[in-house]
Order: C-alpha cells, then structure tokens, then sequence
C-alpha cells in the first residue's frame, strides 16, 4: 500500500473543481489511456488576466487525481505567467509530498498547465518534440533532460519513477542514463581539472592499489595494471579472480565504477590475457 | 470496522481450529522433533500427522510430501532439482501468466544459460496446447504449469499437459497453490511428478509450504542442511506452522464441497450484480473453467488503484491488476498476456471470496461499488467520450 499523506488522500476522496470550464482560455489534455493516466486541464480568465476558474478530469490512480485537484486550487487567482512557474515539485509540496514511485503524478499536472497556457498564448500544439528515448510510454530526450534538471535526478530508477521513461521494457536505460550524466555535467565541464595522461596513470595505479586490491586480496583474487590507452585501463586478474567466472562483473561493477567515480568518468575496464 | 476480506488469494485468515492446534507448539511443546527424548519424539509425531493430511488432501502418499517454507521455495525447489538431475537438458516450458515465484525464477535462469519457453493464452486466458505439445523437446528438462491462475482464477488443463510431457520423458511441476483446497486433486489420477502448495493461501498460517515429489522422481535439494525431510530439505521444522497446515488441509478437504457450491454462488451472486449494474465492464478469464471463488473484473476508462482506494473507505478489500498497485509500470502480465485492452487492463479489479464470506458482506459490496465507478467516472476525460465512441463502434 502507498504512504500517502492525510492531504493527498483528502484531495483524492474529496476532489475540488471537477469538470470542465465552458469556453475555456486555455486547454489541454497530456498523458494517455495506455499508459494508465491522463489529464485535461481547462481555465478561464477574468478582466484582469487573472485565472478565475480552472477544472480537471483525471484517469488515473488516487495520487494522479489529488495532484490534478491540487493543481486547479494552486493556480486559481494567479495570473498566467505567475502560474507557468509552477513546477512538479510545487504541486507535490502543495500535497505534502507524493511517493517516490508516484512522481510521474505531479509531472503530469505540470505538463497539462504547460499545454493549457501554451493553448492560451496560441501556441502550436506541443506535439512530441525531440527524439523518443522511451518507445513504451512515449517520453521525449527534452522532458527527460527537463525533469532530471528541475529534479536533481541522479538515477534511472528516479526518472522512471518521475517521467516513467525506462518502465517499460526497459530498453532505454542506457539513453537514459546518458541523459543523467549529460545533464549532470552540465556547468561542470569547465571546472574538471586538466589530467595528463601521466596523472590521470598515476591516479588509476593509485585507487587500485588503495580501493580496490585490499577488497579482492581478502576474497583471495587480486588484479594487475597493465596498460592504458587512452580511455581504456587494461588490467589482468590474478589468483582466485583469474579463475572466477563472475570476474568479468566485478571489473565492471566494482573496477570500473570506482575508476569513474574517482578519477575519469569515461574510463573503461578491459581485461588482458596475461 | 470488520474488514470485509475479497483479497483470499493475496492470502487468508487461518482458521481458528488450525490457530488454537498450532499455538501449544510454541509454549508446551517446543521440542525438536529430531531429538530422541520424548518431549522432542512426541511433536514428530505430531509432524507425521501433519505429513499424512497434506498428502490425503492432494491422493499422495505422506513420504512423497516436503515440507518447506513457501510456495515460492517448493516452486524454485522443483525448478531447480529438474535443471540439477538433468544436466544434459537446458529447456523450460513455462506460460506467459505464472506467478512472479516461476516467471522471475525462469527469468533468471534464462540468464544463466537456459532456454524458456513461454506459451501464450488466449482472450480468456485459456492455454494454446497446440503450441505447448509443439514445444516440447529432447531437450527439455522440465515443465512448469500452474494449476489455476491466482489473477483470473483460470484453471490449465495439467493433468493432460503432464501426460503429453510424460511421453516424452519430461518431468512436469505444477505450481498448485491457488488450486489445493478450492478444488479436488488427486495425484493416483494423473502422472504430475511435482506440485507446490502454499499454506497461508488455505487458511494456514504464512512462512509454510509443502512440495509433492512422486515417488520415484530423481531429486535434489534446494537448501543444503541436516537429515530433516529425509535430507530433502535441510533446516530445523517450523513445527507449529507445520501442524497448522496438516489440520488446515484437513478442513479445506473437508469444505471443499462448500467451497464449490457456497462459495461460487456467493462470487456468481456478485459478479453477476455487477456486470448488470454496472455499464461497460466485463470479466476477465474464462468463466467455465475457473475457480470457485475469483472473479475479476474490468471498469473501462477508470483506474484500479482509485477504485481501491475508494474501497478501502468502506474496510472492503480486493486487489487490482493495474499498473498503479503493482509498482511497475504497466498493467499484470497476466492481463496483457491475454490481450485485454488498456482502457480495460488499468481498471481491472480482482475479488477473491473464501468460506468465511458472508452473503451480508457480497450484498455491501454490490450496493456500494457501482456508486464508486460512477463517481470515479464523471472525473475520467475519457468517459463520455469513449463510452460513445464504443456505442457507436458496438452499435
């Protein structure tokens, strides 16, 4: 069962401004019947430009609902470009919080009154723009970069539970994390430091003989440094690694992360025949 | 509030019988039973016993039942004993619907090297035994069919199944557990050499279960240990869960008769309210053969989680396929297996009854649903648009 907090379960049981205004300013509907939830959002304005009146409809399950009502509530009174800086994470701190897994909820909503407002300002009907990393559920290379940005997404796993990119069959995940990394080194480029290739040697010599022999010595294996080119650290496994038949993951899951994270992010981990 | 409990295949309430035989096996008689002083000696006997009615209830003999700690490890330990006694065949046969307990299971050793063959169902979620007796191969080392299906209730010919696999000289497994007590068995009558049962799904408490091996049947064990189950299964007896699933198979075989003629009436009573009072739903699964006590139900253009939730207000339980409860994202497996559409998958409800219903609790339930759905409707985009798009298709 979901944790949801008293106001999400009394926005669910008690949904405010259902329906649909009549000649709306702005309109839209976001999201689908296939992939298990849908919005539309319609609002009007009064003489002084401010949104009077905003309804919804939702499909979709109780947190998509409480999201959609709490949207109409937050953005009545406001004036369209006060409401077109609402984001995901407003609404869900309007409900007092929304479940991780349940995010994807709070996007939507900010999606619909994106649409509307871009409706209102005669804007062309965002159709799906950008590259479609996520075939199952239809999620754009932009909404994902967007979402990780406003989020401070870090994992694959979060921008599922945020966009729903990812959950399907699962194809994605490595556009997907691409994503991540791109977006995450965005402003950080410039502050990575020069590394000669001498350095950047010496720092891989380093953190293997430091982080990561003295764990493979107790399980009795060990690991040489051959070589690198470039990119690419080539490394011989010794004693019990050499003739373990998951050696291959633990270069990969446990070398090759820890090199990344601790001196280039692009290393890769080959393993010689020596 | 009394919850009104239509979840019994998620699981059950143990039976008050079973609750107050098992509790003195905690305090009184804790003993071992493989010690050799009589304080031990005389709680083996009450495993024996408890031995004996499992394998009454399913036509077995007693030494022919193992008992372990769920279902999902006699199914992982029948899987795996098949691959181990087998080692020159790498081929499962399984379905597209089984239990996470078989489909992760084969999922994973899909990984390690194995071959998986899944067979599709159709519409009503009825098996293609056309392309099942096509799929078996020299290779194969073990087939695993569920017996009834624990999201539609849908019951698989496995009797015939196993003889066609039995040809061949394939071992055949069956995961039982939604089956065992709602519907006869009996092993003398066909030739399945393994068979799952789960106790906390008849009224015995969780953390039991039992795996039938036909005598004869070349076996090896899951969890490595002591000389407990003949060495079929190491690890010292959860001897109290263990007598309480010996009386609780004892009383299922007992209400078996009630279970199939009480009970289907009570779940045909309410799914038959509803499909009348309620536009645009439909059950999902074959209504002929299927078991006494599960309905499932789609709403169109409404979402499973929100009509739960919506339940939940009114203590009444059930469970859904949408892809809102399952913390993925997409609807059961079972459901997109047999092709049920989206509008319908996400809104589909899952109600299964047991004995302990009352026809007061069904009558709540058919006055307070359609009041739900409708409610939950006028809030959905897509309804009336859709319900006149599908008028005008329909009509």
């Amino acid at each position: 069962m979901w944790e949801y907090t008293d106001k999400v379960k009394e926005h669910f049981l008690n949904p405010r401004n259902v329906g649909e205004v009549e000649n709306p300013d702005g309109a839209a509907t976001v999201g689908s019947l296939a992939c298990g939830d849908a919005l539309k959002l319609t609002f009007k304005l009064d003489e002084n430009g401010r949104i009077q009146d905003a309804r919804f409809k939702t499909f979709g399950c109780a947190s998509a609902i409480a999201a959609a009502s709490a949207l109409t509530e937050m953005i009545k009174g406001l004036t369209v470009e006060e409401a077109a800086k609402i984001t995901n994470r407003d609404i869900a701190n309007f409900l007092g919080g929304l479940p991780e897994e349940k995010m994807h909820c709070s996007v939507l909503g900010r999606e619909a009154l994106e649409a509307a407002i871009g409706h209102y300002r005669g804007e062309a009907v965002p159709t799906v723009e950008g590259k479609i990393v996520c075939e199952c559920f239809g999620v754009t290379e932009e909404e994902i970069a967007r979402v990780v940005r406003e989020n401070n997404l870090r994992t694959i796993e979060e921008v599922t539970n945020y966009t729903k990119a990812g959950g399907g069959c699962g194809g994605c995940h490595e556009a997907i994390q691409e994503i991540i990394d791109r977006v995450r080194g965005e402003g950080k480029v410039v502050t990575r430091p020069k590394v000669s290739n001498i350095q950047k040697i010496k720092m891989i010599e380093e953190t293997i003989d430091r982080e990561i022999r003295p764990a493979l010595q107790q399980d009795g294996g060990d690991l040489e440094l051959i070589d690198v080119v470039g990119n690419r650290v080539l490394v011989a496994t010794r004693g019990a690694c050499a003739s373990c038949a998951a050696s291959h993951l633990t270069l990969k899951q446990v070398v090759e992360a820890k090199l990344r994270e601790l001196v280039w992010p692009e290393l890769e981990v080959e393993e010689v025949a020596q | 509030m009394k919850p009104i409990y239509l979840d019994n295949n998620a699981t059950t309430q143990v039976a008050p019988e079973v609750l107050e035989d098992m509790l003195p096996y905690f305090h009184d008689f804790y003993g071992n039973p493989s010690s050799m002083h009589t304080f031990g000696g005389q709680v083996g006997r009450r495993v024996r016993q408890a031995r004996e009615q499992v394998a009454k209830i399913i036509g077995a003999s007693p030494e022919e039942i193992i008992f372990t700690s769920c279902g999902t490890e006699s199914d992982n330990t029948a899987v795996r004993s098949a691959l181990a006694t087998n080692p020159g065949k790498r081929h499962i046969v399984t379905t597209r619907v089984e239990h996470p307990a078989i489909h992760s299971l084969v999922a994973r050793l899909a990984q390690e090297g194995c071959r998986v063959t899944e067979i599709p169902v159709d519409a009503e979620g009825r098996l293609n035994m056309e392309q099942y007796a096509k799929s078996l191969s020299p290779d194969t080392a073990i087939v695993s069919l569920m017996w009834a299906n624990n999201e539609t209730g849908v019951i698989f010919p496995v009797e015939e199944a196993a003889t066609l696999a039995h040809n061949r000289g394939i071992l055949f497994h069956t995961d039982a557990v939604q089956a065992v007590g709602k519907i006869p068995i009996d092993m003398r009558h066909n030739c399945i050499d393994m068979l799952s049962i789960s106790g906390h799904k008849l009224h015995a408490p969780k953390g039991v279960g039992a795996l039938y091996v036909r005598k004869g049947t070349r076996f090896s064990p899951f969890l490595i240990g002591g000389h407990q189950e003949k060495g079929r299964r190491g690890g010292t007896e959860n001897v109290p869960s263990i007598i309480a699933l010996g009386l609780a198979c004892d009383l299922a075989a007992q209400k078996m008769t009630t279970e199939n003629t009480v009970v289907k009436e009570l779940r045909d009573k309410l799914e038959n309210a509803l499909l009348y009072n309620i536009p645009r739903c439909r059950v999902n699964g074959d209504r002929v053969n299927r078991l006494p006590n599960t309905s499932n139900i789609s709403f169109e253009f409404v979402e499973g989680e929100a009509i739960l939730l919506r339940l939940d207000e009114y203590a009444i339980c059930a469970s859904s396929g949408s892809a809102c409860t399952s913390g993925s994202l997409q609807p059961s497996h079972v459901l997109r297996a047999m092709g049920v559409p989206f509008t319908m998958a996400h809104g589909s409800i899952r109600f299964s009854l047991s004995i302990y219903n009352t026809e007061k609790e069904i009558d709540f339930v058919i006055d307070t649903l359609p009041g739900i759905i409708e409610n939950l409707r006028a809030l959905s985009p897509y309804w009336e648009v859709g319900d006149a798009i599908c008028a005008r298709v329909e009509g």
